[in-house]
């Protein structure tokens, strides 16, 4: 037999997520709704010889169809038709969550109800009369404790039960049952009256036996103007002309002698429904008011003090963005060492040529990239679900929103600023999976497509190196603080731009619920960052291999033409005996003027290899690129060395400085220490202050690197915006650098 | 304006309240998915709120329910209109 497929439904911060991990464990699998990016959990259990198939919904308050949330818990619910639905409910806050209840009841699926944290209600005073809220209900109603998992396996066995019968009767052999709510006397006649007619027109069109939804509770929607029910196809197209007529009929009615709309009378009797059961001494109080401020609204008085609590909340951006950025940088070099270890060990074993590049440069640096990032990602996304879990997010977003809301962001866009570089040195691929976090989609995709404008940690070495070779060097923390502001500056302003232009729209109503604070448990915090980081090593992480394989096939195809590099490596070898012949004299000898001779041997021999892998690099598509874009990247003053290394930035920014260095047959150059290279560009006559900081410009704004671009296609579930980011962005970057470097041939020579 | 006559002159919006008032929601004066969404979060007639506090820059506001908080943006909150309850020092205020 097909196990019980059982729905968790609840409120955001109900406590559903902590049920579901409680029930499954480690048996979950998280992945996306087809098209959107809404998670679906999916998760087993075992009870009673029964195996039971989980779901947990996203978090919702109402079964309307408008976020994407409600959209997908509500098409779970209808389109896969689980047995039976466990609602989860914060008994803190009964009248608005037994709205949830209500809708759950009209669309006819058999519920239980789960009041959880009752330790709370307890705490405060409160009391619940469980059985009586369940007898006028008329579905079953349990206690839990998430936290704890006090009456956790109660309210699953009680569910079980239910979905069982409900197994029983068959897939659609048993319709739902929508329950009969009064909603007074205008809008009951018309609901009535339409929901016979729903049946005649379903049976007219022979599709009564697919049928899924309860015809009142069409009816119902119908009234309430839900889009989706108004679009839907399964009614001809006589039937809604009909039902739109007796629709905007009602609403005039409504209009003329009540000022109001059908969905909101709809809403009234719903919760008149819901107080007329709490009112029927179901839930007992603690008169005493004072009682009631409790722990959460202490702390609150601190943390969203007026002053005070920017103070607090610059405080913890400061801790998370130590912790993530230099506690997280020791694992970060850690995984970067452990793969240039296996390169250098994959460079020995294998003998020299096109398997050994591939090998080496294509597949374990890659791989090293994909794997980099991974102790980063685990550590923020810790300290993020942390701040979430705790309830301290919620609070962030509610202090910053005024200053957000200026640039058509919302108060919850600061943490993934933060993250990508709002603080120098961050990375935009936490940032873009930090914007989850956001529910409006048009701040949250503005939010993601403007993050990489900060100064993320690896542009800042080709900071560090222009602004050593053109500009005074004790001047570096001032250029370096420029730089992130102009990162913020330019990262807000195009965010506006966005929203007044393609993205542009009302924003999404800000209501937020601050939740109470809650120690986060340590079981849902490692499951959360485990997902975070699963995912990523998935999706991203196969794309961001390929890719660099493909980059490294540009920088290696077409190789040097056989008498090219038979040449130099003839020179080469002849160096090479001049080295051992030097040093063999050198051994007998001791003399001082040969050891001079022979350094001068090893450095002509390491100027030939340069030259040969510049060649190379020349002779390259990645060079060719570089050679072809010149005439367009003269105008910012980029030749095609810097246009080579700007093409490799866009696989790691970590690059660029080095393939700069490959272009100028200096081998490989160390970007921590890029001396040989500073001194060289500060020689070369191409290069001067303006083209310097028009590189700068160019650095900070163009393209994404490749691993945020993946990030932002698993985000997005397209690549429609990571390829608008990758255009628009260098398109942006090349008119600045070109205004900025003819301004500068002006002003800065 | 649409529920203007349910008004009555006590009436206020509630970005008119201060900081620890209380108040009885009268009515939701706005359509669309701002009121869809207020509603389906509890903010409804009938129900009481009291307003907790002010984020630094004074907006958004965060406003007490039976059991949870919400915090709204300030042109939000104008359209839900309140009757602010008599608060202790106003009884003694020499009304008409």
């Amino acid at each position: 037999m097909r196990p019980v497929t059982i729905a968790l439904a609840g409120n955001p911060n109900a406590g559903k997520t902590t049920i579901f991990n409680a029930i499954t464990g480690a048996r979950q699998h998280v992945g996306n709704y087809p098209g959107i990016t809404v998670e679906k959990k999916t998760g087993l259990a075992c009870l009673e010889g029964e195996t039971i198939a989980l779901v947990d919904l996203p978090g919702i308050y109402s079964l309307t169809a408008y976020s994407q949330e409600e959209v997908v818990a509500r098409r779970m619910l209808t389109e896969e038709r689980p047995d039976a639905a466990l609602h989860i409910v914060d008994a803190g806050a009964l009248e608005r969550n037994l709205y949830l209840t209500v809708q759950l009841l009209e669309l006819g699926i058999p519920t239980v109800v789960a009041l959880n944290m009752m330790d709370e209600v307890r705490r405060r005073g409160d009391s619940i009369d469980t059985k009586r809220l369940s007898r006028l209900l008329g579905v079953p109603v349990v206690e839990t404790v998430g936290r704890t998992g006090v009456g956790v396996t109660e309210a699953l066995r009680t569910v079980l039960a239910v979905g069982r019968e409900a197994r029983g009767a068959g897939k659609r052999g048993n319709p739902w049952q929508s329950r009969i709510i009064s909603y007074g006397t205008d809008i009951d006649p018309v609901l009535i009256e339409m929901t016979g007619e729903i049946d005649r027109c379903l049976a007219d069109s022979g599709k009564n036996a697919d049928m899924v939804y309860p015809s009142r509770w069409l009816a119902l929607k119908y009234l309430e103007n839900d889009p989706d029910i108004h679009d839907a196809r399964f009614f001809s197209e006589e039937c809604r002309t009909h039902f739109e007529t007796q629709y905007d009929q009602l609403a005039k009615h409504l209009e003329k002698t009540l000022q109001t709309y059908p969905e909101a009378i709809i809403a009234d009797f719903r919760y008149g429904y819901i107080s007329g059961i709490l009112r029927q001494d179901v839930v007992t109080r603690q008169a005493d008011i004072a009682a009631r401020r409790n722990f959460s609204d202490q702390i609150d008085r601190f943390l969203t003090h007026s002053w005070l609590g920017i103070f607090a909340m610059a405080a913890v951006f400061y801790c998370v963005y130590q912790i993530a950025f230099s506690l997280g940088g020791i694992p970060m070099d850690m995984v970067g060492a452990l793969f240039d270890w296996a390169a250098e060990a994959a460079g020995k074993i294998i003998p020299d040529g096109l398997a050994r590049s591939l090998i080496v440069s294509g597949i374990i640096k890659g791989a090293g990239g994909v794997m980099a990032f991974v102790p980063l990602i685990v550590i923020m996304f810790m300290l993020v679900a942390f701040l979430e879990d705790s309830g301290y997010m919620a609070r962030i977003a509610y202090m910053l929103d005024r200053v957000f809301r200026l640039f058509g962001l919302h108060g919850a866009s600061i943490m993934p600023y933060m993250i990508s570089g709002g603080i120098a040195g961050g990375c935009a691929v936490p940032g873009v999976m930090g914007t989850r976090t956001l529910r409006g989609p048009k701040e949250k995709l503005a939010t993601m497509l403007t993050l990489p404008f900060m100064a993320c940690g690896a542009k800042i070495p080709v900071f560090l190196l222009i602004v050593g070779a053109f500009f005074a060097e004790n001047n570096q923390a001032a250029i370096m603080l420029g730089i992130t502001l102009s990162g913020w500056a330019i990262a807000l302003l195009s965010a506006k731009i966005l929203r007044s232009t393609v993205m542009r729209g009302e924003p999404t109503p800000f209501v937020m619920e601050l939740p109470p604070y809650r120690i986060p448990t340590m079981r849902g915090l490692l499951l959360h960052t485990w997902e975070r980081a699963w995912q990523y090593l998935k999706r991203a992480g196969t794309i961001i291999l390929s890719i660099s394989i493909v980059i490294w096939a540009l920088l290696t195809f077409p190789a040097l033409p056989e008498d090219m590099a038979q040449a130099y490596d003839e020179k080469i070898a002849s160096a090479g005996e001049r080295i051992e012949n030097i040093s063999s004299v050198y051994a007998a000898s001791g003399l001082e003027t040969d050891k001079v001779a022979l350094d001068e041997a090893r450095e002509a021999l390491d100027a030939l290899l340069n030259q040969k892998s510049g060649a190379a690099l020349t002779h390259s598509f990645a060079g060719r690129i570089g050679l072809f874009f010149e005439p367009v990247s003269v105008f910012a003053g980029f030749d095609w060395r810097t246009n080579v290394a700007l093409l490799g930035g866009v696989a790691a920014k970590e690059v660029l400085v080095s393939t700069l260095g490959t272009a100028y047959s200096l081998g490989d150059v160390d970007p921590e220490d890029a001396k040989p290279l500073r001194e060289t560009i500060k020689a070369d006559p191409g290069w001067n202050r303006a083209n310097a900081a028009s590189l700068m410009i160019f650095v900070l704004i163009y393209s994404p690197c490749v691993v945020t671009l993946a990030t932002m296609r698993t985000e997005t579930a397209s690549w429609r915006w990571p390829l608008f980011s990758l255009v628009s962005s260098t398109g942006m970057a090349y008119a600045l650098a070109v205004a900025v470097y003819q301004a500068g041939r002006i002003f800065l020579r | 304006m649409l529920a203007d006559a349910m008004t009555s002159s006590r009436s206020v919006s509630l970005r008119r309240l201060r900081v620890g008032e209380k108040a009885s929601i009268v009515s939701i004066s706005v359509g669309g998915e701002l009121a869809r969404r207020i509603r389906d979060m509890g903010v409804v007639p009938g129900a009481t709120v009291e307003i907790v506090g002010r984020a630094p820059l004074k907006d958004p506001v965060a406003i007490r329910l039976q059991g949870f908080i919400l915090t709204l943006r300030n042109n939000e909150a104008d359209w839900i209109i309140v009757e602010p309850e008599i608060s202790d020092h106003k009884i003694c205020d020499p009304s008409p």
